[in-house]
Protein backbone atom coordinates (compact mmCIF):
# COMPACT_ATOMS: atom_id res chain seq x y z
CA UNK A 1 0.00 0.00 0.00
CA UNK A 2 1.07 3.09 -0.72
CA UNK A 3 0.01 6.78 0.17
CA UNK A 4 -0.44 9.61 -2.43
CA UNK A 5 -0.95 13.56 -2.44
CA UNK A 6 -4.48 13.74 -4.38
CA UNK A 7 -4.78 17.90 -3.62
CA UNK A 8 -2.69 20.71 -2.65
CA UNK A 9 -3.75 24.41 -1.96
CA UNK A 10 -1.71 27.12 -0.51
CA UNK A 11 -3.14 30.68 0.88
CA UNK A 12 -0.52 33.52 -0.85
CA UNK A 13 2.32 34.52 1.22
CA UNK A 14 2.34 37.92 2.52
CA UNK A 15 2.65 40.07 5.34
CA UNK A 16 -1.30 40.29 5.68
CA UNK A 17 -1.73 40.36 9.34
CA UNK A 18 -5.35 38.57 9.52
CA UNK A 19 -5.91 35.60 11.59
CA UNK A 20 -4.38 32.22 10.49
CA UNK A 21 -7.45 30.37 10.79
CA UNK A 22 -8.25 32.17 7.47
CA UNK A 23 -5.37 31.18 6.16
CA UNK A 24 -5.42 27.93 6.58
CA UNK A 25 -8.66 27.57 5.97
CA UNK A 26 -8.52 28.58 2.37
CA UNK A 27 -5.11 26.35 1.59
CA UNK A 28 -7.44 24.02 3.12
CA UNK A 29 -10.29 24.44 1.19
CA UNK A 30 -7.90 25.16 -2.18
CA UNK A 31 -6.55 21.67 -1.64
CA UNK A 32 -9.95 19.84 -1.29
CA UNK A 33 -10.99 21.87 -4.30
CA UNK A 34 -7.74 20.61 -6.26
CA UNK A 35 -8.52 16.81 -4.62
CA UNK A 36 -12.22 16.80 -5.95
CA UNK A 37 -12.67 15.16 -2.11
CA UNK A 38 -15.61 17.07 0.00
CA UNK A 39 -14.87 18.18 3.18
CA UNK A 40 -17.59 15.55 4.45
CA UNK A 41 -15.22 12.92 3.50
CA UNK A 42 -12.05 13.71 5.06
CA UNK A 43 -11.75 11.91 8.23
CA UNK A 44 -8.45 13.14 9.55
CA UNK A 45 -7.40 16.59 10.18
CA UNK A 46 -3.74 17.40 10.87
CA UNK A 47 -2.76 20.98 11.96
CA UNK A 48 0.53 22.36 11.99
CA UNK A 49 0.78 24.05 15.54
CA UNK A 50 1.51 27.95 15.62
CA UNK A 51 2.84 28.74 18.67
CA UNK A 52 2.72 32.93 18.08
CA UNK A 53 -1.18 32.67 18.57
CA UNK A 54 -2.26 32.03 21.77
CA UNK A 55 -4.62 28.87 22.78
CA UNK A 56 -5.82 28.48 18.77
CA UNK A 57 -2.74 28.06 17.71
CA UNK A 58 -1.48 25.32 19.80
CA UNK A 59 -4.84 22.85 19.23
CA UNK A 60 -4.40 24.04 15.30
CA UNK A 61 -5.84 20.80 14.41
CA UNK A 62 -9.15 21.54 16.02
CA UNK A 63 -9.10 25.04 15.45
CA UNK A 64 -8.82 24.30 11.13
CA UNK A 65 -11.82 21.60 11.49
CA UNK A 66 -14.24 23.67 13.77
CA UNK A 67 -13.29 26.52 11.24
CA UNK A 68 -14.21 24.44 8.45
CA UNK A 69 -16.97 22.90 10.29
CA UNK A 70 -17.58 20.01 12.62
CA UNK A 71 -17.85 16.78 10.51
CA UNK A 72 -16.66 14.30 13.49
CA UNK A 73 -13.44 13.65 11.83
CA UNK A 74 -10.53 12.45 14.44
CA UNK A 75 -7.47 15.27 14.89
CA UNK A 76 -4.32 15.64 15.37
CA UNK A 77 -1.60 18.82 16.51
CA UNK A 78 2.29 19.00 15.31
CA UNK A 79 5.16 20.90 16.26
CA UNK A 80 8.57 20.72 15.18
CA UNK A 81 9.66 24.33 14.82
CA UNK A 82 10.34 24.73 11.26
CA UNK A 83 10.10 20.87 10.07
CA UNK A 84 6.30 20.65 11.99
CA UNK A 85 4.91 19.95 7.97
CA UNK A 86 6.78 16.63 7.05
CA UNK A 87 5.60 15.79 11.27
CA UNK A 88 1.96 16.53 10.23
CA UNK A 89 2.01 14.60 6.93
CA UNK A 90 3.84 11.37 8.51
CA UNK A 91 1.12 11.42 11.33
CA UNK A 92 -1.46 11.60 8.35
CA UNK A 93 0.88 9.09 6.97
CA UNK A 94 0.82 6.56 9.37
CA UNK A 95 -2.71 6.76 10.13
CA UNK A 96 -4.10 5.83 6.34
CA UNK A 97 -0.97 2.75 6.46
CA UNK A 98 -2.60 1.54 9.51
CA UNK A 99 -5.76 1.35 7.34
CA UNK A 100 -7.23 3.49 10.29
CA UNK A 101 -8.12 6.98 7.98
CA UNK A 102 -9.19 6.84 4.35
CA UNK A 103 -8.69 11.08 3.67
CA UNK A 104 -6.45 13.04 5.74
CA UNK A 105 -6.32 16.49 5.70
CA UNK A 106 -2.80 18.41 6.35
CA UNK A 107 -3.14 22.01 7.06
CA UNK A 108 -0.03 24.46 8.42
CA UNK A 109 -0.94 28.09 8.60
CA UNK A 110 0.73 31.21 10.55
CA UNK A 111 0.99 34.94 11.56
CA UNK A 112 4.41 35.71 12.29
CA UNK A 113 5.59 39.17 13.94
CA UNK A 114 8.64 41.34 12.02
CA UNK A 115 12.30 41.36 12.54
CA UNK A 116 14.75 39.27 14.07
CA UNK A 117 12.66 36.38 16.20
CA UNK A 118 12.93 36.86 19.41
CA UNK A 119 12.50 34.30 22.08
CA UNK A 120 9.80 34.11 24.64
CA UNK A 121 9.40 37.02 27.27
CA UNK A 122 10.84 36.63 31.00
CA UNK A 123 14.28 35.59 32.45
CA UNK A 124 14.90 32.11 31.55
CA UNK A 125 18.36 31.09 32.95
CA UNK A 126 18.16 27.28 31.93
CA UNK A 127 16.66 28.06 28.53
CA UNK A 128 19.23 27.83 25.76
CA UNK A 129 17.08 29.64 23.72
CA UNK A 130 17.15 32.42 25.86
CA UNK A 131 20.66 32.50 27.06
CA UNK A 132 21.74 32.87 23.87
CA UNK A 133 20.69 36.51 23.27
CA UNK A 134 21.35 37.36 26.99
CA UNK A 135 24.89 36.38 27.03
CA UNK A 136 25.71 36.21 23.46
CA UNK A 137 23.47 38.70 21.46
CA UNK A 138 23.89 35.15 19.34
CA UNK A 139 20.78 35.72 16.82
CA UNK A 140 19.34 33.78 14.15
CA UNK A 141 21.03 35.08 11.43
CA UNK A 142 23.94 35.33 13.28
CA UNK A 143 23.87 31.25 13.11
CA UNK A 144 23.38 31.74 9.34
CA UNK A 145 26.29 33.67 8.83
CA UNK A 146 28.85 31.02 10.90
CA UNK A 147 27.90 28.51 8.29
CA UNK A 148 28.16 30.76 5.42
CA UNK A 149 31.57 31.86 6.56
CA UNK A 150 32.73 28.73 6.89
CA UNK A 151 31.72 27.66 3.00
CA UNK A 152 33.91 30.83 2.57
CA UNK A 153 37.13 29.55 4.42
CA UNK A 154 36.88 25.67 3.63
CA UNK A 155 35.30 25.77 0.44
CA UNK A 156 36.43 29.20 -1.46
CA UNK A 157 32.44 30.73 -1.73
CA UNK A 158 32.63 34.12 -2.33
CA UNK A 159 29.54 36.72 -1.55
CA UNK A 160 29.08 37.08 -5.24
CA UNK A 161 28.23 33.09 -4.60
CA UNK A 162 25.44 33.43 -2.35
CA UNK A 163 24.29 36.36 -4.07
CA UNK A 164 23.60 34.67 -7.01
CA UNK A 165 21.44 32.12 -5.39
CA UNK A 166 19.16 35.16 -4.73
CA UNK A 167 19.31 36.23 -7.61
CA UNK A 168 18.36 32.52 -9.27
CA UNK A 169 15.69 31.88 -6.51
CA UNK A 170 14.01 35.71 -7.32
CA UNK A 171 14.04 34.97 -10.74
CA UNK A 172 12.16 30.98 -10.13
CA UNK A 173 9.65 32.78 -7.80
CA UNK A 174 8.72 35.54 -10.43
CA UNK A 175 5.65 33.48 -11.73
CA UNK A 176 4.86 32.25 -8.58
CA UNK A 177 0.93 33.60 -7.68
CA UNK A 178 2.46 32.50 -4.07
CA UNK A 179 5.32 34.06 -3.62
CA UNK A 180 5.64 37.23 -1.53
CA UNK A 181 8.21 38.53 -2.85
CA UNK A 182 8.64 38.67 -6.98
CA UNK A 183 10.75 40.88 -8.13
CA UNK A 184 14.22 40.49 -9.88
CA UNK A 185 16.99 40.90 -7.92
CA UNK A 186 20.96 41.36 -8.50
CA UNK A 187 24.13 40.50 -7.35
CA UNK A 188 24.70 44.14 -7.16
CA UNK A 189 21.26 44.72 -5.17
CA UNK A 190 22.02 41.82 -3.05
CA UNK A 191 25.93 43.44 -2.22
CA UNK A 192 24.77 46.51 -1.88
CA UNK A 193 21.79 45.72 1.29
CA UNK A 194 23.47 46.47 4.58
CA UNK A 195 25.03 43.11 6.18
CA UNK A 196 23.33 41.70 8.87
CA UNK A 197 26.10 39.13 10.28
CA UNK A 198 28.88 39.30 7.95
CA UNK A 199 29.26 37.89 5.70
CA UNK A 200 25.47 37.48 5.15
CA UNK A 201 23.39 40.79 3.75
CA UNK A 202 20.17 41.61 4.16
CA UNK A 203 19.05 40.44 0.93
CA UNK A 204 20.44 37.17 1.97
CA UNK A 205 18.34 36.49 4.88
CA UNK A 206 14.76 35.30 4.32
CA UNK A 207 12.34 37.33 5.85
CA UNK A 208 9.14 36.41 8.15
CA UNK A 209 5.62 36.22 6.88
CA UNK A 210 2.21 35.10 6.67
CA UNK A 211 1.00 32.19 5.22
CA UNK A 212 -0.77 28.68 5.05
CA UNK A 213 -0.50 25.50 3.06
CA UNK A 214 -2.40 22.47 3.04
CA UNK A 215 -2.36 18.63 1.54
CA UNK A 216 -4.57 16.01 1.25
CA UNK A 217 -3.57 12.59 1.92
CA UNK A 218 -5.29 9.11 0.77
CA UNK A 219 -4.19 5.70 0.06
CA UNK A 220 -3.75 5.06 -3.35
CA UNK A 221 -6.50 2.07 -3.48
CA UNK A 222 -9.35 5.30 -2.47
CA UNK A 223 -7.73 7.66 -5.14
CA UNK A 224 -7.91 4.83 -7.68
CA UNK A 225 -11.33 3.89 -6.90
CA UNK A 226 -12.82 7.72 -6.91
CA UNK A 227 -11.19 8.12 -10.06
CA UNK A 228 -8.70 10.87 -8.93
CA UNK A 229 -6.34 12.27 -11.38
CA UNK A 230 -2.38 11.97 -11.89
CA UNK A 231 -1.44 11.15 -7.59
CA UNK A 232 1.59 11.73 -6.45
CA UNK A 233 3.04 9.24 -4.51
CA UNK A 234 4.71 9.87 -1.19
CA UNK A 235 8.00 7.87 -1.36
CA UNK A 236 9.39 9.11 1.90
CA UNK A 237 8.94 11.00 5.05
CA UNK A 238 12.15 11.48 7.18
CA UNK A 239 11.51 12.65 10.17
CA UNK A 240 14.66 11.55 12.13
CA UNK A 241 16.64 13.18 15.15
CA UNK A 242 20.11 13.44 15.38
CA UNK A 243 22.42 10.48 16.45
CA UNK A 244 25.18 11.55 19.40
CA UNK A 245 27.71 13.01 19.28
CA UNK A 246 25.57 16.03 17.07
CA UNK A 247 28.72 17.71 16.16
CA UNK A 248 27.61 21.01 14.28
CA UNK A 249 26.29 23.68 16.36
CA UNK A 250 22.75 24.34 16.14
CA UNK A 251 20.47 26.99 16.70
CA UNK A 252 19.58 27.60 19.36
CA UNK A 253 22.43 25.75 21.09
CA UNK A 254 25.97 27.49 22.85
CA UNK A 255 27.64 24.76 22.18
CA UNK A 256 28.21 20.94 20.17
CA UNK A 257 28.12 17.12 21.61
CA UNK A 258 31.55 16.46 22.58
CA UNK A 259 32.51 13.51 19.96
CA UNK A 260 35.80 12.79 22.37
CA UNK A 261 33.97 9.37 23.87
CA UNK A 262 32.61 8.05 20.95
CA UNK A 263 34.04 9.49 17.82
CA UNK A 264 32.69 11.81 14.96
CA UNK A 265 29.69 10.28 13.21
CA UNK A 266 29.64 9.00 9.80
CA UNK A 267 27.26 11.49 8.78
CA UNK A 268 25.69 14.88 10.47
CA UNK A 269 22.24 15.32 11.21
CA UNK A 270 21.63 17.32 7.99
CA UNK A 271 23.20 14.22 5.97
CA UNK A 272 21.74 11.79 7.95
CA UNK A 273 17.71 13.87 7.21
CA UNK A 274 18.70 12.96 3.85
CA UNK A 275 19.72 9.74 3.86
CA UNK A 276 16.99 8.09 5.80
CA UNK A 277 14.63 9.81 2.72
CA UNK A 278 16.55 7.80 0.45
CA UNK A 279 16.47 4.73 2.60
CA UNK A 280 13.08 4.62 2.80
CA UNK A 281 12.24 5.36 -0.59
CA UNK A 282 14.84 2.99 -2.07
CA UNK A 283 15.61 6.16 -4.47
CA UNK A 284 19.31 6.92 -5.64
CA UNK A 285 20.26 11.00 -5.13
CA UNK A 286 21.42 11.00 -8.85
CA UNK A 287 17.43 9.98 -9.18
CA UNK A 288 16.64 13.55 -7.90
CA UNK A 289 14.92 15.57 -10.90
CA UNK A 290 13.90 19.09 -8.54
CA UNK A 291 14.63 20.05 -5.21
CA UNK A 292 13.06 22.10 -2.80
CA UNK A 293 15.69 22.95 0.36
CA UNK A 294 14.78 25.51 3.20
CA UNK A 295 17.27 28.32 2.27
CA UNK A 296 17.04 30.41 5.48
CA UNK A 297 19.51 32.00 4.00
CA UNK A 298 21.76 32.04 0.22
CA UNK A 299 24.61 30.11 1.79
CA UNK A 300 22.37 27.62 3.25
CA UNK A 301 20.71 26.40 0.32
CA UNK A 302 24.36 25.37 -0.94
CA UNK A 303 24.76 23.29 2.62
CA UNK A 304 21.85 21.70 1.47
CA UNK A 305 22.40 20.52 -1.93
CA UNK A 306 25.62 18.79 -0.33
CA UNK A 307 23.70 17.41 2.76
CA UNK A 308 21.08 15.71 -0.16
CA UNK A 309 24.24 14.20 -1.80
CA UNK A 310 22.98 16.69 -4.89
CA UNK A 311 26.60 16.91 -5.25
CA UNK A 312 29.96 16.50 -3.46
CA UNK A 313 30.73 18.56 -0.48
CA UNK A 314 32.38 21.45 -1.15
CA UNK A 315 31.38 21.38 -5.02
CA UNK A 316 27.75 23.09 -4.22
CA UNK A 317 29.24 26.47 -5.85
CA UNK A 318 30.64 24.88 -8.79
CA UNK A 319 26.94 23.59 -9.60
CA UNK A 320 25.41 26.85 -9.08
CA UNK A 321 28.39 28.57 -10.91
CA UNK A 322 27.51 25.87 -14.04
CA UNK A 323 23.60 27.01 -13.53
CA UNK A 324 23.41 23.13 -12.94
CA UNK A 325 20.62 24.43 -9.92
CA UNK A 326 18.72 26.87 -12.14
CA UNK A 327 15.35 26.34 -13.77
CA UNK A 328 16.90 24.58 -17.21
CA UNK A 329 19.74 23.08 -15.47
CA UNK A 330 20.46 19.82 -14.69
CA UNK A 331 18.71 19.48 -10.55
CA UNK A 332 16.83 22.78 -10.40
CA UNK A 333 16.86 23.54 -6.70
CA UNK A 334 13.77 26.04 -5.75
CA UNK A 335 11.96 26.02 -8.11
CA UNK A 336 8.78 27.48 -6.11
CA UNK A 337 11.74 30.93 -5.36
CA UNK A 338 11.95 28.76 -2.06
CA UNK A 339 12.30 31.13 1.25
CA UNK A 340 13.66 34.16 -0.65
CA UNK A 341 11.00 35.06 -2.58
CA UNK A 342 8.34 33.40 0.45
CA UNK A 343 9.79 34.63 3.67
CA UNK A 344 9.25 31.88 6.74
CA UNK A 345 5.83 31.08 7.98
CA UNK A 346 7.12 28.03 10.07
CA UNK A 347 4.20 25.60 10.41
CA UNK A 348 2.74 25.79 6.80
CA UNK A 349 6.33 25.90 5.13
CA UNK A 350 7.65 22.46 5.32
CA UNK A 351 4.16 21.55 3.26
CA UNK A 352 4.16 24.29 1.37
CA UNK A 353 7.43 22.56 0.01
CA UNK A 354 5.47 19.14 -1.00
CA UNK A 355 3.00 22.04 -2.30
CA UNK A 356 5.09 22.61 -4.89
CA UNK A 357 6.72 19.27 -5.66
CA UNK A 358 3.50 18.13 -6.20
CA UNK A 359 2.35 20.45 -9.01
CA UNK A 360 6.59 20.39 -10.73
CA UNK A 361 5.61 16.87 -10.25
CA UNK A 362 2.39 16.51 -12.01
CA UNK A 363 3.85 19.08 -14.93
CA UNK A 364 1.56 22.43 -13.15
CA UNK A 365 4.13 24.36 -12.09
CA UNK A 366 3.19 27.17 -14.40
CA UNK A 367 6.16 29.66 -15.64
CA UNK A 368 8.50 27.28 -13.17
CA UNK A 369 8.55 23.96 -14.55
CA UNK A 370 10.98 21.32 -14.26
CA UNK A 371 10.38 19.51 -17.57
CA UNK A 372 9.45 16.20 -16.88
CA UNK A 373 10.34 15.82 -13.05
CA UNK A 374 9.65 12.23 -11.82
CA UNK A 375 11.39 12.55 -8.34
CA UNK A 376 11.57 15.36 -5.65
CA UNK A 377 13.14 16.05 -2.31
CA UNK A 378 12.55 18.44 0.47
CA UNK A 379 14.52 19.36 3.05
CA UNK A 380 14.76 21.30 6.41
CA UNK A 381 15.86 20.90 10.26
CA UNK A 382 13.46 22.54 12.73
CA UNK A 383 14.96 23.89 16.29
CA UNK A 384 16.08 20.99 19.07
CA UNK A 385 16.56 18.04 16.67
CA UNK A 386 13.89 17.66 14.30
CA UNK A 387 14.31 16.44 10.55
CA UNK A 388 12.47 16.79 7.60
CA UNK A 389 12.46 15.48 4.09
CA UNK A 390 10.01 14.44 2.06
CA UNK A 391 10.38 12.63 -1.00
CA UNK A 392 7.91 12.24 -3.80
CA UNK A 393 7.49 10.31 -7.19
CA UNK A 394 5.29 10.00 -9.71
CA UNK B 1 32.33 42.38 38.92
CA UNK B 2 30.37 39.13 38.76
CA UNK B 3 29.92 36.77 36.36
CA UNK B 4 26.92 37.15 34.37
CA UNK B 5 25.67 33.93 35.04
CA UNK B 6 27.45 31.23 37.56
CA UNK B 7 29.45 28.69 37.20
CA UNK B 8 30.00 28.73 33.53
CA UNK B 9 33.85 29.82 33.54
CA UNK B 10 36.40 30.70 36.15
CA UNK B 11 37.24 34.46 36.50
CA UNK B 12 41.77 34.29 37.59
CA UNK B 13 44.38 35.70 35.22
CA UNK B 14 44.02 32.46 32.89
CA UNK B 15 40.51 31.77 32.98
CA UNK B 16 38.57 29.11 31.61
CA UNK B 17 35.18 27.39 31.04
CA UNK B 18 33.77 24.72 33.21
CA UNK B 19 32.24 21.79 31.61
CA UNK B 20 30.30 18.77 33.21
CA UNK B 21 31.30 15.46 33.08
CA UNK B 22 29.78 12.32 33.38
CA UNK B 23 31.32 10.31 36.40
CA UNK B 24 30.40 6.52 34.36
CA UNK B 25 31.69 7.24 30.56
CA UNK B 26 33.48 10.62 31.02
CA UNK B 27 31.60 12.41 28.86
CA UNK B 28 31.72 15.99 28.65
CA UNK B 29 29.27 18.62 28.40
CA UNK B 30 29.31 23.28 28.14
CA UNK B 31 27.04 24.42 28.68
CA UNK B 32 27.39 22.86 32.86
CA UNK B 33 24.45 21.11 33.95
CA UNK B 34 22.40 22.87 36.66
CA UNK B 35 20.65 21.46 39.64
CA UNK B 36 18.16 24.38 38.92
CA UNK B 37 17.18 22.97 35.89
CA UNK B 38 15.98 19.70 37.36
CA UNK B 39 17.16 16.07 37.90
CA UNK B 40 17.08 15.26 34.36
CA UNK B 41 19.84 17.63 33.32
CA UNK B 42 22.35 15.63 34.56
CA UNK B 43 21.62 12.43 32.59
CA UNK B 44 24.54 12.03 30.73
CA UNK B 45 24.02 12.39 26.36
CA UNK B 46 25.84 9.57 25.82
CA UNK B 47 23.30 7.41 24.59
CA UNK B 48 25.44 4.16 25.40
CA UNK B 49 25.37 5.43 29.21
CA UNK B 50 23.01 5.87 32.00
CA UNK B 51 25.04 7.71 34.21
CA UNK B 52 22.84 10.64 36.05
CA UNK B 53 26.08 11.96 38.06
CA UNK B 54 28.08 14.96 36.56
CA UNK B 55 31.12 16.48 38.19
CA UNK B 56 33.04 19.35 37.21
CA UNK B 57 35.90 20.15 35.24
CA UNK B 58 37.75 22.87 33.17
CA UNK B 59 38.15 22.84 29.46
CA UNK B 60 41.14 23.93 27.42
CA UNK B 61 41.69 27.66 27.16
CA UNK B 62 42.67 27.30 24.24
CA UNK B 63 40.75 26.20 21.29
CA UNK B 64 40.48 26.63 17.15
CA UNK B 65 37.93 28.79 15.31
CA UNK B 66 35.25 26.18 13.55
CA UNK B 67 33.30 29.51 12.45
CA UNK B 68 33.08 32.93 13.18
CA UNK B 69 30.71 36.11 12.40
CA UNK B 70 29.48 39.79 13.99
CA UNK B 71 26.28 41.17 14.86
CA UNK B 72 26.27 45.02 13.01
CA UNK B 73 22.66 45.53 14.19
CA UNK B 74 21.78 45.41 17.80
CA UNK B 75 20.56 41.81 19.12
CA UNK B 76 16.47 41.87 20.84
CA UNK B 77 16.25 41.72 24.48
CA UNK B 78 17.22 39.69 26.60
CA UNK B 79 20.50 40.79 25.06
CA UNK B 80 21.66 44.01 27.10
CA UNK B 81 23.61 46.39 24.68
CA UNK B 82 27.04 47.43 26.99
CA UNK B 83 26.71 51.34 25.66
CA UNK B 84 24.58 53.87 23.82
CA UNK B 85 24.95 53.76 20.87
CA UNK B 86 25.33 50.12 19.78
CA UNK B 87 28.91 49.00 19.16
CA UNK B 88 29.26 45.94 16.88
CA UNK B 89 30.84 42.88 18.41
CA UNK B 90 32.30 39.58 16.73
CA UNK B 91 31.36 35.94 17.46
CA UNK B 92 33.38 33.00 17.18
CA UNK B 93 32.85 28.87 17.48
CA UNK B 94 35.80 27.55 18.66
CA UNK B 95 36.67 23.75 18.54
CA UNK B 96 38.34 22.54 21.99
CA UNK B 97 40.39 19.29 22.08
CA UNK B 98 37.60 18.29 24.41
CA UNK B 99 35.67 17.59 20.98
CA UNK B 100 33.43 20.22 21.39
CA UNK B 101 32.71 23.47 19.80
CA UNK B 102 31.40 26.55 22.16
CA UNK B 103 30.21 29.59 20.81
CA UNK B 104 31.46 32.66 22.02
CA UNK B 105 31.48 36.50 21.95
CA UNK B 106 35.17 37.58 20.37
CA UNK B 107 37.15 40.02 22.54
CA UNK B 108 36.79 43.50 22.31
CA UNK B 109 39.07 45.39 19.92
CA UNK B 110 38.93 42.05 17.53
CA UNK B 111 36.53 41.68 14.37
CA UNK B 112 36.02 39.13 11.94
CA UNK B 113 38.92 40.52 9.74
CA UNK B 114 40.83 38.85 12.42
CA UNK B 115 40.06 35.75 12.65
CA UNK B 116 39.82 32.70 10.01
CA UNK B 117 38.42 28.90 10.44
CA UNK B 118 41.48 27.23 12.39
CA UNK B 119 42.66 30.48 14.22
CA UNK B 120 43.89 30.18 17.66
CA UNK B 121 41.90 32.12 20.16
CA UNK B 122 41.78 31.87 24.08
CA UNK B 123 39.55 32.34 26.59
CA UNK B 124 39.54 35.79 28.11
CA UNK B 125 37.15 37.75 30.63
CA UNK B 126 35.37 41.11 29.90
CA UNK B 127 32.71 42.99 30.98
CA UNK B 128 29.05 42.42 29.53
CA UNK B 129 27.65 45.01 30.33
CA UNK B 130 26.51 47.57 33.67
CA UNK B 131 23.17 46.96 35.20
CA UNK B 132 22.67 48.09 39.34
CA UNK B 133 24.84 45.12 40.60
CA UNK B 134 27.76 46.69 38.63
CA UNK B 135 29.59 45.12 35.53
CA UNK B 136 28.67 42.02 34.68
CA UNK B 137 31.02 40.04 33.21
CA UNK B 138 31.13 36.85 30.19
CA UNK B 139 33.66 34.72 28.60
CA UNK B 140 35.14 35.40 25.27
CA UNK B 141 37.37 34.41 22.44
CA UNK B 142 40.74 36.16 21.62
CA UNK B 143 42.95 35.88 18.92
CA UNK B 144 46.68 34.64 19.95
CA UNK B 145 48.72 37.44 18.98
CA UNK B 146 51.81 37.18 16.80
CA UNK B 147 50.09 33.98 14.54
CA UNK B 148 49.30 33.46 11.09
CA UNK B 149 45.88 33.23 10.28
CA UNK B 150 45.00 30.04 8.25
CA UNK B 151 42.05 27.59 7.57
Amino acid sequence: MSVVITGAGMHPWGKWGRDFTEYGVHAARAALADAGIAWADVDLVVGGETVRNGYAGYVAGSTFAQALGWNGARIATSYAACATGAQAIDTARARILAGMSEVALVVGADTTPKGFLAPNAGERWNDPDWLRFRLLGMTNPAYFALYARRRMDLYGATSEDFAQVKVKNAKHGLANPYARFRKESTVAEVLASPVVCDPLHLLDICATSDGAAAVVLTSADYAKRHGIASPVTVAAVSTVTPTFPNTVIDMPLLATDSSAVTGVPERTFKEAIGQAAYEEAGIDPSEVDVAEVYDLSTALELDWIEDLQLCKRGEAEALLRAGDTTLGGRIPVNPSGGLACFGEAVPAQAIAQVCELTWQLQGRAEGRQVEGAKVGITANQGLFGHGSSVILSV
Amino acid sequence: MTPVIEGWFTTGAEPRLLASRCTRCSNVVFPPVSSAAGAAAFYCRNPACDGQEQDSVELSRRGRVWSYTDAQYQPPAPYQPAGDPFQPFALAAVELPEGLVVLGQVADGYGVSDLKVGTEVELVVETLNVDETGERTIYRWKPIAGQEASA
